[in-house]
């Protein structure tokens, strides 16, 4: 782990692997329960994985507090790195903060991995795009997560738990009205140059799984892969499943700093 | 020692059929507005009547629940501000975190200070974890936002010479202009609640009244302590007046009738806890590491009682209460020397914020509990 001044904004940054450069955005919860899908990511890619700002339990600076801000801070990170034809994999809250980045600018991106994307809303104002966790009891929330067995807190270590804590808190600070999402993002998803992967869960409570169709028929290059027996975490539920997938889709037919 | 009245306004007819949920999920169905009337007019007639017992008034406010059918705090208030005469007025208080338009509560309690002619105490309150959610405030940014809207309002209330611009984090105006300006000078006197060392030392720093709720023998010496610090920090004087605490009261002609009152209004305290769980710890609105804790070990609420132990705040005894120092029941004898222990043992409070009124507590009895406190226990706490 490396940590980097960029724009102000220290970063810590996690690179591993060998293989063509990835761009890796974690999800929202349980980075410890990811760690096994991230170390096997960096077998086929050379992995970029940053923690964002405030999840890696600094303060942000003040004016540090929209998706916005995650976005060019990671484009910067590319132009810093000098990464060219960069397959750009974000997991949920990181593929929000993954299509923000690729309708800003898809010059560095090769491919665009999409885990359950939050960040775009369709349906009318009575319609919730994303389900409202924070309602619901702690049992029901998990199980909207997970197609099987839920996460036991009861076995987390004390600061595993207090990242939970402090990765809900994160999620609120940038993502807690709007709901999740950006009213203005779905307007521009056909800037979106790069191929889409879109992975989906069968039984993400979620994210609703037609969320990932609805975003695929916006994007010039997208095609969505649902992945049975998995909710909103694939990539903890279903590793080799999910792992197959990208390997076989054009996140891993990149080219290392082929330019294009 | 000054006293006020507070009442939760509760709609507790509903109580039974909502069982362990009280707050936030519950279908407004079950609110009958017929009944809910009677009780409004009954509650508003025995805040009145403390004009007349020299009592001052207390209001606060909740959302979306049964125990408490205050959902607009200055609302009661104005209604008081013209049916009394000559006590004060407590709004404990307006959750400005949680008010999206700042300028407008500006406005409303410099409205509320000219028709009570300057009788309105001013109240700012962080708001209880399970009011984010009706209010849809962002949690985790919470108390900035609650400091810019303090400083908004304030400056609203003292500007004088027209318009001034404001472009803050969370709040913008480009012409902030508040008609009427209040009839205090500068303002209505500031109150905030506090429910820890750290937030009694941050008000502290700026000299305001602290109201301490509930917080018993064991936990307001430290905040207590905490605020004189912040005081001192700040150049202000912690004076006893600089202090509130808010316990339930039940007085009657026998111990058996001032306990009974007692047992009763208690029924806020059990019902306060009956909130569904995920709505206790929004994300951020707690520190993480308690928030960690309550996530791996979901227990009800305990107090602690004064000589060690504690006991469950949702099937607390008069005894435990009493105790803990969170109620306090008997003939007026008994509850003057409660008070008068509890003052001593904090050091000195300047203001018993009572909760007079609580649960199934009915008309007549409220009207008895307050008419012999004011006659019989008032009197001798003006002396403390």
């Amino acid at each position: 782990m490396e940590t980097i001044d960029l724009a102000g904004v220290q970063l810590d940054l996690d690179v591993q692997g060998s293989g063509p450069p990835m761009l890796y955005l974690h999800p929202e919860h349980y980075a410890h329960l990811h760690a096994p899908f991230v170390d096997r990511l960096a077998e086929r890619w050379t992995l970029y994985a940053p923690r964002h700002p405030g999840f890696d339990g600094r303060t942000p600076p003040s004016d540090f507090r929209r998706v916005d801000d995650l976005a060019y801070l990671y484009l910067d990170l590319l132009d810093h790195l000098g990464l060219e034809s960069v397959a750009l994999l974000g997991a949920s809250f990181g593929g929000w903060i993954a299509l923000e980045m690729a309708v800003r600018s898809s010059a560095r991106l090769k491919a665009l991995g999409l885990i359950a994307p939050l960040g775009v809303k369709f349906g009318g104002r009575s319609a919730r795009g994303f389900t409202d966790l924070s309602a619901l009891p702690e049992a029901d929330a998990a199980h909207c997560l997970f197609a099987g067995p839920t996460p036991d807190h009861a076995i987390f270590s004390d600061a595993e738990m207090i990242a939970v804590a402090r990765d809900r808190q994160y999620l609120a600070y940038y993502a807690w009205k709007p709901y999740l999402h950006n009213p203005a993002l779905a307007r521009w998803l056909h800037r979106v140059a790069a191929p889409v992967h879109l992975l989906w869960g069968a039984q993400d409570g979620y994210a609703d799984p037609a969320l990932g169709g609805a975003l695929a028929e916006r994007m010039p290059a997208a095609r969505l892969e649902i992945l049975p027996g998995a909710g909103h975490y694939p990539q903890i539920e279903r590793p080799d499943d999910t792992l197959a997938a990208l390997a076989a889709g054009p996140c891993a037919t990149v080219a290392p700093n082929s330019g294009d | 020692m000054q006293v006020w009245h507070f009442s939760e306004m509760a709609y507790h007819p509903a109580w039974e059929e909502l069982g362990n949920s009280l707050r936030n999920v519950v279908p407004s169905r079950v609110y009958d507005p017929v009944v809910g009337a009677d009780l409004y007019h009954r509650y508003l007639d025995e805040w009145a009547l403390c004009d007349e017992l020299g009592i001052n008034i207390m209001v606060n406010e909740h959302h979306t629940t049964a125990t408490c059918a205050t959902s607009v705090c200055t609302i009661p208030m104005a209604i008081l501000a013209r049916e009394t005469k000559k006590v004060r007025l407590l709004c404990l208080g307006m959750p400005i975190a949680n008010r999206m338009d700042a300028v407008r509560v500006a406005e409303e309690y410099a409205m509320l200070d000219v028709i009570s002619r300057g009788r309105v105490e001013m109240g700012f309150v962080k708001g209880a974890p399970f009011e984010v959610s009706p209010a849809n405030s962002n949690p985790a940014t919470l108390m900035e936002r609650f400091w810019e809207a303090h400083d908004l309002i304030l400056k609203a209330l003292t500007t004088h010479d027209g318009p001034f611009n404001w472009e803050g984090e969370h709040f913008q105006y480009r012409q902030v202009n508040v008609w009427p300006r209040p009839y205090q000078t500068p303002h209505p006197p500031v109150w905030m609640t506090v429910a820890s060392p750290g937030s009694a030392e941050a008000v502290g720093k700026k000299g305001y009244v602290i109201a301490s709720l509930n917080t018993g023998y064991a936990r307001t010496p430290t905040i207590f302590d905490a605020y004189r610090k912040g005081a001192e920090a700040g150049g202000h004087k912690p004076t006893k007046d600089r202090f509130g605490y808010l316990a339930l009261v039940g007085v009657g002609e026998t111990e058996e009738e001032g306990r009974r009152r007692a047992h009763q209004i208690l029924d806020y305290s059990r019902t306060t806890p009956r909130a569904a769980a995920q709505f206790w710890f929004p994300p951020g609105y707690t520190a993480n590491e308690v928030t960690a804790q309550r996530l791996q070990n979901p227990g009800p609420l305990k107090i602690p009682l004064r000589d060690g132990g504690e006991f469950t705040m949702q099937t607390g005894s008069v005894d435990e209460f009493v105790n803990a120092g969170i109620a306090f029941a008997g003939t007026p004898d008994t509850v003057f020397e409660q008070i008068k222990d509890f003052n001593d043992h904090v050091g000195g409070i300047g203001h018993l914020l009572m909760m007079g009124q609580g649960g199934h507590l009915s008309h007549d009895d409220t009207v008895a509990n307050l008419t012999l406190f004011s006659r019989e226990v008032l009197p001798r706490l003006r002396e403390l």
